[in-house]
């Protein structure tokens, strides 16, 4: 965009050199120079006109949770879900953090927010090491049966995971580790395996070959490479697999609820808890300020990684 | 001449596929050799073999007299130069250049002085803090050489260093290392496609085709006495131009082709005399005289042009006689048109005479 009046600029003095040569051939209104486009042209209302109606389609959810949550419960009552409050009040969004009863509790989603902290953290470090780990071997240190073992690792992306739930409970049974945070961890970082290390393999398979025989010949073995070469030249595609890998871990439900007990409940689980707790008066204001706190993370996750995101890709584009 | 490097029946297969078979190589102390092929033909495959970047599947490699043929690249004594650079982005030049020393375990002093000798012998001392991303192509180049330059090592192995170069800094940078080579004389085995680097940059050329080496000798036996058709068409631009025929045998052996009849007298047969049967004839464009000087020529053949090139130092044309098509290289201030009659002329001492089916010199 900042380009372009410099070329207008330019095609404006090249004009100038020209009709100081040959201004009479120049007839008035013919085509010369830089093609005009019309600001409102049907392509330009089209293309507009779908962002704005498709932008709004997503962004009214949340605009009337932003607004309920900000509401007391009789102007809620009043029915006008997409009214901005008369009242402002910050009482449900108190309360949803660490007043809203699930079960025993009555500490809100902070327990459920530092349980999902606690889970979120090992895991993402733990199945990101080990994949990117895994992606390296099996593109750089080919051994003999390494596609095969790969092949068995992606068919794992693909068995869905009912079918695995039960036999994994009666693993961590046996392993001691049923209903404790570990497990989760455990879990997570197992599934998380097969789509990262695909990841890191078709990214470590894309770095030149050549620098990895250089890095042979300066003598530097299989994490010597790892560490100093591939990883720092990696920056990117650690981020996509942060993003994944928190976003995912975070939104998880299932393996939280099956895997863990209600006091080790992820925030995920809770918020459910709240939200369709059947006893009472439905709390609207409550519900929504609790969601939006659960989406908080994830959304703050992209924001920040996403300027790391374009950031990591920039570095990573300038050939070595 | 001691032997810097030999290769002993070296082989090397994928599977089904075998990329080299049962090459034997001696290379002398700080001799330059370089492999000339055209892609797919094993040179690189064989270089990587040599460095111990690819397990060979038999044979044996000695470098400097010591068996190498299971040690690992760091391990066999040899700098090695790639055709993208692969410096290491993350690194400054210096980074770049004392990597090998920091994994081999060097003190500090000793790796900051082998850094600043092979900074200075390259000029390359003002880009030492640099990340490779702000270098040109021929100081990224530079960079590379220079990593191997640290690592005093006794063999120099370069994996066609000068391709992602433009013309002018390649053939600025093929000076440089013509002249490292004499400086530093080590051995050194340079892979490339390209004949002129070859030819300008070589102690002896190894020809290679599919994974064999067809010629190994000097660039002045290479391109005077090929040694079979394929490397008398590869080595030469233009190509060789060749007649299809036979040899007639005897005093005053003759080569018949087409509208033709070539008298040999002067060719220096490898066998000591002519023996007859299907022969093809090549003659260099450069080895064929125009002019007053094709009137007193051994053999002559007259032509119509048909396309003329002209490059400034010297002219190209294109002539058709009798069916047959050749190039001839004219002077430079030649004056020639299409459709213009000329004589050209060759003198069959300069000619190569190939055995039809086995496509050896005769």
């Amino acid at each position: 965009m900042t380009k372009a009046p410099q070329l207008i600029k330019h095609s404006m003095k090249y004009g100038e050199a020209q009709s100081s040569t040959g201004a009479a051939e120049r007839e008035p209104g013919s085509p010369y120079g830089r093609k005009p486009r019309k600001i409102l042209s049907r392509r330009n209302i089209f293309i507009y006109g779908t962002l704005i109606m498709v932008s709004l389609y997503y962004l009214l959810p949340l605009y009337v949770m932003v607004v309920t949550s900000l509401k007391g419960m009789p102007e809620i009552r009043i029915g006008n879900i997409f009214a901005p409050p008369v009242e402002v009040t910050f009482q449900p969004w108190v309360k949803a953090w660490a007043e809203a009863c699930t079960g025993l509790n009555c500490d809100g989603l902070s327990r459920g927010f530092f349980n999902s902290v606690k889970i979120l953290i090992p895991s993402v470090i733990l199945s990101i090491a080990i994949a990117s780990v895994n992606g390296y071997a099996l593109a750089n240190w080919r051994f003999k049966g390494s596609e095969t073992f790969f092949a068995i690792l992606i068919v794992g992306a693909f068995i869905p995971y009912q079918v695995m739930i039960y036999p994994i409970v009666i693993l961590l049974r046996e392993i001691g580790l049923y209903g404790s945070l570990s497990g989760l961890v455990l879990v997570h970082t197992i599934f998380g395996m097969p789509i990262l290390t695909l990841l890191f393999r078709n990214y470590f398979g894309s770095v030149p070959q050549e620098l990895f025989k250089a890095a042979r010949v300066d003598g530097a073995g299989f994490w010597s490479i790892y560490f100093r070469i591939m990883v720092p030249m990696s920056l990117p595609i650690f981020v996509v697999a942060m993003i994944l890998q928190v976003t995912g871990i975070w939104n998880d439900f299932l393996f939280g609820v099956i895997y863990t007990k209600p006091d080790l409940y992820p925030m995920t689980v809770q918020l459910n808890n709240i939200v369709n707790s059947t006893q009472g008066v439905k709390e609207y204001n409550v519900n929504m300020a609790a969601t939006i706190l659960t989406g908080l993370v994830p959304l703050t996750i992209y924001f920040l990684s996403g300027k790391l995101f374009v950031r990591g890709i920039a570095a990573g584009a300038v050939k070595g | 001449m001691e032997a810097s490097i030999s290769i002993k029946n070296l082989s090397l297969s994928f599977g089904a596929l075998d990329v080299l078979k049962d090459l034997n190589l001696e290379i002398g102390q700080g001799e330059f050799l370089v492999l000339l092929g055209s892609s797919g033909c094993g040179k690189s495959t064989l270089l990587n073999c040599i460095a111990g970047l690819l397990d060979i599947t038999g044979g044996q490699i000695f470098i400097g007299g010591r068996n190498v043929t299971w040690e690992e690249p760091s391990k066999r004594g040899i700098g090695m130069v790639f055709q993208s650079y692969a410096l290491y982005p993350q690194m400054t030049v210096g980074g770049n250049l004392s990597f090998g020393l920091k994994n081999a375990g060097l003190p500090k002093a000793e790796i900051k002085e082998r850094v600043d000798r092979a900074a200075k012998v390259l000029q390359i001392e003002p880009l030492l803090a640099r990340k490779p991303a702000a270098l040109s192509g021929g100081q990224r180049q530079r960079a590379a050489i220079g990593r191997a330059l640290v690592r005093d090592a006794d063999v120099f192995l370069f994996d066609e260093p000068l391709s992602n170069l433009d013309a002018k800094l390649r053939a600025d940078l093929r000076v440089e290392i013509k002249q490292l080579h004499q400086k530093l004389s080590n051995t050194m085995i340079y892979v490339t496609h390209d004949q002129i680097e070859a030819m300008t940059l070589a102690d002896r050329i190894a020809i290679m085709r599919g994974g064999q080496i067809l010629q190994l000798a000097t660039p002045h036996e290479i391109y005077n006495r090929p040694a079979n058709k394929y490397v008398a068409d590869f080595i030469g631009s233009p190509t060789m131009n060749f007649f299809d025929g036979k040899i007639e045998g005897g005093d005053g052996a003759q080569f018949l082709t087409e509208g033709h009849s070539f008298p040999l007298h002067g060719y220096n047969f490898q066998s000591g005399s002519a023996v007859s049967g299907p022969a093809w004839l090549g003659i260099r464009p450069e080895h064929m005289v125009s002019g007053a000087e094709a009137e007193t020529a051994p053999i002559r053949l007259h032509g119509e042009v048909e396309l003329v090139e002209p490059l400034g130092s010297d002219t190209l044309a294109r002539l058709t006689s009798g069916g047959h098509t050749l190039w001839v290289r004219l002077d430079g201030q030649a004056e020639v048109a299409n459709g213009d009659q000329i004589t050209v002329g060759f003198d069959a001492a300069r000619a190569n005479v190939f055995d039809k089916n086995s496509e050896n010199r005769l």
